[in-house]
C-alpha cells in the first residue's frame, strides 16, 4: 500500500530550515490524509512535533519559510467553508507553496462533470496536493482509489474531518499535557459531525475518556454497536449535559445547524438551548479549570453562551492558530517528503 | 438451436413440484414435457449428455428490472433477457419503473410485443403500475392492465404510502385474482437513507434505512390483505422483523408470499466497507453493494434463512437491477441503488447449499414452484416437470468453480458485489419451451 518513508529521505529546501524539527518521518506511512483511523499514536506524535515548529514559524516575524517552494496545493471544495479553506491555503503559502482554489459548488456536480473527472483533471494539471470538501461522506476515499495525487479529506460529509480532530487533540494536549484519565465532553449533533467522529479515533490511545452527549434523537441508532465492533471503549455516552459535564476537563459543544429543527431532530431551539447549550452556569458541574472548544463556527446563544466562549477558560482561537500549525504539518508530511 | 426433441440423459433430476429427486431422463417434444423416466429412448432426438448435472425447471424470477423503455442504457430486453438466460431463467417478471411506467395498455404491450421478437427464448411478463405514474396518487386500469399480460401489479421503488389507495388496489387485484407484488418502504422513513441504519451507517456518517422503514409496511399489506383477500406477495424482505411478521400471517392461512433475493442471503452492511476482492481498501464506500432495501446484518440473514426452512419465504427473486457505470462511479450518497443479480443467483445461492445453511432441493423450489405458485392463476404451467407442461429446464454443474469477471457478463450492468468472487456451482444450460436457449460448452451434446 502506501510506502514507507526512509529516514534518508532527500533533505527539503533547506532555507530558513532551521526552524524545523528533525525529520524522525521514518513512521510516516500516509500519502493521503483521510481520517484518523488509520493513524498509529506515534504517527499523531509527529505530527504534533513537525506542528510544534510550526507553531514557532507561525510566531516569526516574517512567516514565510520555503520548504514546499515549487509545490502546488489545490483546495477543492464541494461545499462553504471559511475557515478551513483560509487554514488550508494560508498553511500551504507559509510553506513557499503555490496554491490554487477551485469552488465547485455542488450544482456543478449535477450539471455532469463528475468527481472523478474534476480530479483527474487536477492531477492531469500536475498539482502535487489536493485538499477536498465535499458534503458526500466518503468521497475522498472513492477519489484515492482513481488518482495518484495525494490528498487530504477536509471534510467529508458527516463522516471525517481529520485535521479539526488533530489540532482539537493538539490543542488539548498543549493546555492539559499528560492526558491519562482526562474527561472530555462532546455536545450536541453527533449524528452529523464529521468533527466528532474524527475526534473520537483520534482520541483513541491517549488515555482521553471522551462522552459523547447528545438528544436521543442525534446520535444514530448504530452508534453503540459502532464503538463496541469498532474498539473504541474510550466513549461513552451519555443524555444528560450535567451529568455529562461532572468531573470533566475539556468541553466541546457542536455547532447546531438550525436546520434540525425543520426536520424535526430538536423541537426547537429554545427547548436545546434549555437542555444542551453550555454556559457559565451549567460550566460549574466541570473541573474548575476545564477548557471549552468549539470547532466553529458557533451559533452563539444556541450551543454555546457568549460569556463561555470569549471566558478565560474558552481555547477557541487557539484552536484557530493550531489549525494553521497542523495543516502546515500535514502538508508538509504529505507534500514535502516525496514517495519513493 | 430448435429441435423437435430433446431427451436429456442421465440426470440427476430434482423437481420439487412433484418431490422428485433421482437419476433418470427427459424426453421433451415439440415444446413440452414429454416424459421422465429411466432409459428413455427417442431416436430422433437431440441428446443432452447430462451425467453429472442437475435438471430443474427453468428458473422463475418475480421481479427484475429490464430498463426498457427508457434506460436503455443501463439494459435492454435483449440484453436483460440474456443475462437471465445465463442464469437458467425461463420465466421473469419485469418491474414496471420503465420511462414510460408500464401504466397502461399500450406500454405494457411494447414490451411484451419487444420480448417476443428480440428474446423469444425465454418468457417475459411485465408487472404492471398500481397507480399512474408509479405516483400514488390514482390507481391504474387495473383491469386493461390485466387483459395486456400483466403478471402482477406493483409501483415497486415507489410503492403506494397512501393506505386508502392501496386498499382499493388490494379489493381490484382481489377481483382479478393477480398477484400485487409489494415493495415495502415506508418512505418518511427512508428518506435520504443509503445503507442499513447500524453501525455500519454511524461510522460512515451516512443516514440509514432502518429495519422498521420495510416492517411496518409489512404489516401494512398484510392487515389490508387480510381484509380484500387479496393475493399479496411481499418481494424482496430483508429483516428478521419481516420474516417474523409474515409467519404469523401465513400460520392464519393468509394468501400471503414473500420472496428474498441473493444478496440479501449472503451479504451484510458490512460488505459495503470491507471488500474479499479488494482486501487491502480499507473503508471501500462500495456502491456496488449499494442496494434497496439494503443490505442488513447477519442476525437478519439468520433469520432468512430459517424463514426459507420453514416455508415462510418461498420464493427468491434477483431484484436484478441493471445500472450504467457512471450511475455506480460516483459518490456513495449519489450513486444509484441495485444489484445486477441474474448472471450470479444461483451460484451465489449455492454458498449456502455448500455451507448447509439450506438443502439444494429447498433452493430449486425457492427459483421454480415458489415463485410459480404465486403467478398460478395465470401461469400455471410453469415450474413444473410434469408431463405436458411447458419445458423449461435448467441444467446445474453444482460442483464447477469460477470466478465471476465483469468482462464476461452479459448484462449490461457490471454492477455487481460478487466482482471477483469465486463460486462453486453455475448454470450450464437453460432450455425454454422445448428449445435450448443457453448451453455450456462443456455440455455434451449429439445427434
Amino acid at each position: 500500500m502506501e510506502k514507507i518513508m526512509s529516514l534518508n529521505e532527500p533533505k527539503l529546501s533547506t532555507a530558513g530550515q532551521e526552524s524545523l524539527p528533525p525529520l524522525s518521518i521514518g513512521l510516516w506511512r500516509h500519502r493521503n490524509v483521510l481520517d484518523l483511523d488509520d493513524f498509529s499514536p506515534e504517527e499523531i506524535t509527529l505530527v504534533f512535533e513537525i506542528a510544534n515548529g510550526m507553531v514557532e514559524v507561525l510566531a516569526r516575524e516574517v512567516k514565510k519559510v520555503p520548504t514546499l517552494r515549487g509545490k502546488t496545493i489545490a483546495t477543492l471544495f464541494y461545499e462553504p467553508s471559511t475557515r478551513t479553506r483560509a487554514s488550508f491555503e494560508l498553511a500551504a503559502k507559509y510553506l513557499g507553496a503555490d496554491t490554487v482554489s477551485l469552488d465547485a459548488a455542488r450544482s456543478s456536480v449535477a450539471k455532469g462533470e463528475s468527481l472523478i473527472d474534476s480530479l483527474r483533471t487536477l492531477q492531469a494539471l500536475e498539482v502535487d496536493t489536493i485538499v477536498i470538501r465535499h458534503p458526500c461522506s466518503g468521497a475522498p476515499y472513492i477519489a484515492v482509489r482513481h488518482l495518484q495525487t495525494s490528498i487530504i479529506n477536509a471534510g467529508d460529509g458527516c463522516h471525517a474531518h481529520p485535521s479539526q480532530g488533530l489540532l482539537d487533540l493538539y490543542t488539548i494536549k498543549r493546555q492539559l499535557g499528560d492526558l491519562k484519565g482526562r474527561k472530555v465532553v462532546i455536545i450536541g449533533d453527533i449524528m452529523h459531525s464529521r468533527v466528532a467522529r474524527s475526534n473520537i479515533w483520534g482520541m483513541r490511545s491517549t488515555g482521553l475518556h471522551v462522552v459523547l452527549c447528545a438528544p436521543t434523537t442525534l446520535i444514530p441508532q448504530g452508534m453503540p454497536e459502532m464503538l463496541d465492533k469498532c474498539g473504541l471503549d474510550h466513549v461513552t455516552i451519555e443524555h444528560n449535559l450535567d451529568r455529562a459535564l461532572e468531573g470533566s476537563d475539556v468541553i466541546m459543544p457542536l455547532r447546531l445547524q438550525k436546520e434540525r429543527q425543520q426536520s424535526g431532530f430538536i423541537s426547537s431551539i429554545r427547548e436545546y438551548i434549555r437542555l444542551y447549550q453550555v454556559n457559565s452556569e451549567r460550566l460549574k458541574k466541570a473541573r474548575a479549570d476545564a477548557i471549552v472548544m468549539h470547532p466553529g463556527p458557533m451559533n452563539e446563544g444556541v450551543e454555546i453562551s457568549h460569556d463561555v466562549a470569549y471566558s478565560s477558560s474558552s481555547l477557541i482561537e487557539q484552536q484557530v492558530t493550531n489549525g494553521v500549525a497542523i495543516r502546515m504539518a500535514l502538508l508538509y508530511l504529505v507534500a514535502g517528503v516525496k514517495n519513493q | 438451436m430448435i429441435s423437435k426433441s430433446i431427451l436429456i440423459k442421465n440426470a440427476r433430476i430434482i423437481d420439487p413440484s412433484q418431490g422428485i429427486d433421482e437419476k433418470m431422463d427427459i424426453l421433451i417434444e415439440d415444446g413440452l414435457i414429454k416424459s421422465s423416466g429411466a432409459n428413455l429412448k427417442a431416436p430422433a432426438a437431440v441428446i443432452i449428455q447430462a451425467d453429472g448435472l442437475v435438471a430443474c425447471p427453468g428458473f422463475i424470477d418475480l421481479h427484475c428490472h429490464l430498463r426498457e423503455p427508457g434506460f436503455e442504457e443501463k439494459e435492454t430486453i435483449a440484453s436483460g433477457a440474456a443475462a437471465a438466460i445465463r442464469g437458467g431463467y425461463t420465466t421473469v417478471c419485469c418491474m414496471p419503473n420503465t420511462n414510460p411506467p408500464l401504466d397502461n395498455a399500450a406500454t405494457v404491450d411494447f414490451v411484451r410485443k419487444t420480448a417476443a421478437s428480440q428474446a423469444p427464448l425465454i418468457t417475459v411478463l411485465p408487472v404492471g403500475c398500481i397507480t399512474k405514474g408509479r405516483a400514488g396518487k390514482e390507481l391504474t386500469d387495473m383491469s386493461e392492465l390485466a387483459d395486456a399480460g400483466c403478471a402482477g401489479f406493483s409501483d415497486d421503488g415507489s410503492p403506494v404510502s397512501n393506505s386508502q389507495l392501496m386498499l382499493l388496489a388490494m379489493r381490484c387485484a382481489a377481483g382479478l385474482e393477480i398477484p400485487i407484488i409489494d415493495h415495502c418502504e415506508d418512505l418518511d422513513l427512508s428518506r435520504g437513507g443509503h445503507l442499513h441504519d447500524g453501525w455500519v451507517a454511524a461510522r460512515l456518517g451516512i443516514k440509514g434505512i432502518p429495519a422498521a422503514a420495510e416492517e411496518t409496511m409489512v404489516a401494512r399489506d398484510i392487515a389490508l390483505a387480510e381484509m380484500t383477500g387479496a393475493i399479496l406477495h411481499l418481494t424482496h424482505i430483508s429483516t428478521r422483523g419481516s420474516v417474523d411478521i409474515i409467519r404469523s400471517a401465513r400460520a392464519r392461512g393468509l394468501k400471503i408470499s414473500a420472496d428474498v433475493t441473493p444478496h440479501h442471503l449472503t451479504l451484510t452492511e458490512e460488505r459495503i466497507i470491507a471488500s474479499p476482492a479488494e482486501p487491502d481498501v480499507p473503508l471501500i464506500y462500495d456502491t456496488n453493494a449499494k442496494v434497496n432495501p439494503p443490505l442488513r446484518t447477519a442476525a437478519d440473514i439468520e433469520a432468512l434463512i430459517q424463514g426459507i426452512n420453514d416455508k415462510t419465504i418461498t420464493s427468491v427473486s434477483t431484484d436484478h437491477a441493471p445500472h450504467a457505470s457512471e450511475d455506480k462511479l460516483c459518490e456513495f450518497e449519489l450513486a444509484a441503488f441495485g444489484i445486477s443479480g441474474f448472471e450470479t443467483a444461483f451460484a451465489a445461492l449455492m454458498t449456502l447449499v455448500h455451507s448447509g445453511k439450506i438443502k439444494l432441493n429447498t433452493l430449486i423450489a425457492l427459483l421454480t414452484c415458489g415463485p410459480a405458485s404465486v403467478l398460478q392463476h395465470e401461469y400455471g404451467i410453469t415450474g413444473t416437470l410434469k408431463a405436458g407442461s411447458r419445458a423449461d429446464v435448467a441444467l446445474l454443474d453444482i460442483s464447477r468453480e469460477w470466478t465471476l469477471d465483469e468482462a464476461n457478463m452479459l448484462s449490461q450492468g457490471k454492477n455487481t458485489p460478487f466482482k471477483g468472487q469465486q463460486f462453486k456451482g453455475m448454470v450450464a444450460g437453460t432450455i425454454h419451451a422445448g428449445e435450448i436457449a443457453y448451453i455450456d460448452k462443456s455440455v455434451r451434446i449429439s445427434k
